[in-house]
């Protein structure tokens, strides 16, 4: 897709289904840009060159992610709901209490999520080609303190300290890797999960809107918000 | 008529890849692992991706890996009749440019993605990316299927302006964090320096490489 502006500037987004790969922004006359095919959108016939994933028709696209630190968990999303390339709500609110310290991060289709954890799992493994990533379950109570539970597609549960999922996810393993260090304090861990999710959204195009968090601790359930015009900023994007 | 296509005991050979290039300025540095893969036999754990089209010139090689190795040598070939006709060190945008004429005439046959850098007079140092026929020059690109892990990650860590050994860096620890997640990802990582006296190459075995935080090891 592309889009010639008044000064003779094409600025174009390539997106490869719902995956931006990068924005071309160029000057000159239109006989020299013009130097890849037009038809790029469609991506069925590489299908080795890239994950399956990139291919399926799955309208789950989000960006969830949780990350405990000592006395609670951070937790947050994106904000966007799609059906096929219309944003229905791009400010959803995917992260769900089911109880007051604990909390759900939707993603996608997994729409029930008055469920407790277990419940959950069974449905999980019930539509489990529906479902990409599944839900992080994360909260506090008094005897273990903050706690992230993961429950991949298939219904396994594992206890991480931090954990990432919706399709946006696959973009920011590397980041996260990279990033998370045991003992950050609260705030640490806000920033932590709002850069994630941010560079996650640039990429993803089933990810976008605001960043909805959430920071549980013994005390109280702190929710915040940013907007898009507040988002970490980073150089390349 | 049997069926000559694929049967039980062969598979196509993918270089399922973490494969990037960054810009310096003066040259480039350009990175990759080195797992070749059948389906999930890993048939060769040491393959240099980085394949050299002329002195100062590299393709990084992704996808189908016939299509690639082969693509590296005829743009070899064009490279060499080319710099004979001009009668000197042929341009990196000239190589980019054969790579994309090539990928976007032969789009529905090939399965490959070439990354293209190198150093030349004009320029300098140049990094193009060639997916699917386009030709675009970025400050940095990284393909393959284990580049999706960690697009995060350079999109956070990339700074214009980086030194040589900022950018090896980067491209180091840009692989080791892929070939931690991708399971087509793996080996050694290979490297290679292009600048206008040197063209400096390297090979950094798995101890080697940075280590991340890996959630998994920890016991619930």
């Amino acid at each position: 897709d592309g889009e010639v502006i008044y000064d003779g500037r094409i600025n174009c987004r390539l997106q490869l289904g719902s995956f931006r790969l990068c924005d071309v922004s160029q000057s000159g006359n239109m006989a020299a840009m013009m130097q890849f095919p037009s038809n790029v959108s469609t991506f069925n016939n590489y299908n080795d060159l890239y994950p399956d994933w990139t291919q399926r028709e799955v309208s789950t696209g989000t960006t969830i992610m949780a990350v405990e630190f000592d006395g609670g968990v951070v937790i947050g999303a994106d904000s966007r709901t799609t059906t096929g390339a219309y944003i229905a709500n791009r400010v959803t609110d995917k992260l769900t209490p089911i109880h007051d310290r604990i909390f759900c991060c939707r993603s996608g289709s997994a729409a029930d999520t008055q469920a407790i954890a277990d419940v959950v799992t069974y449905q999980l493994g019930f539509h489990r080609e529906e479902l990409m990533a599944g839900i992080i379950v994360a909260g506090w109570d008094r005897r273990r303190g903050g706690q992230v539970y993961t429950v991949p597609v298939g219904g396994m549960m594992s206890r991480q300290p931090v954990s990432v999922g919706g399709s946006g996810s696959s973009y920011i393993y590397g980041y996260v890797d990279s990033n998370f260090k045991e003992g950050m304090n609260r705030e640490e861990c806000v920033n932590f999960t709002a850069s994630a999710v941010s560079l996650a959204m640039e990429r993803d195009g089933s990810s976008g809107g605001v960043i909805r968090l959430a920071v549980i601790s013994e005390g109280s359930v702190e929710r915040r918000v940013i907007l898009g015009n507040q988002l970490p900023k980073f150089s390349t994007v | 008529m049997e069926d000559c296509g694929e049967h039980e005991g062969t598979s196509e050979l993918k270089l399922g890849t973490t494969i990037i290039a960054v810009e310096f300025d003066g040259g480039v540095v350009m990175g990759s692992d080195s797992r070749v893969s059948a389906k999930e036999a890993v048939v060769n754990r040491v393959m240099n991706k980085l394949s050299q089209v002329h002195d100062k010139i590299y393709c990084a090689l992704s996808g189908s890996a016939a299509d690639a190795q082969t693509m590296a040598e005829i743009i070899n070939y064009h490279l060499d009749v080319h710099s004979i006709e001009v009668g000197e060190d042929p341009l990196v945008h000239s190589a980019a440019t054969l790579v994309k004429n090539m990928s976007y005439k032969y789009k529905e046959e090939l399965s490959a993605h070439l990354i293209v850098g190198g150093w030349d007079r004009k320029a300098g140092g140049q990094v193009y990316a060639t997916l699917n026929g386009i030709l675009t020059r970025q400050p940095f690109a990284v393909g393959g299927s284990g580049s999706f892990y960690i697009y995060g990650y350079v999109d956070a860590e990339y700074k214009a302006d980086m030194s040589r050994e900022e950018c090896q860096e980067f491209v180091i620890n840009s692989l080791s964090l892929a070939m931690g997640r991708d399971g087509s990802s793996g080996g050694v990582a290979y490297l290679v320096t292009i600048d206008s006296e040197t063209v400096e190459e390297k090979c950094i075995l798995p101890a080697e490489l940075p280590t991340f935080y890996d959630p998994d090891t920890i016991e619930s």
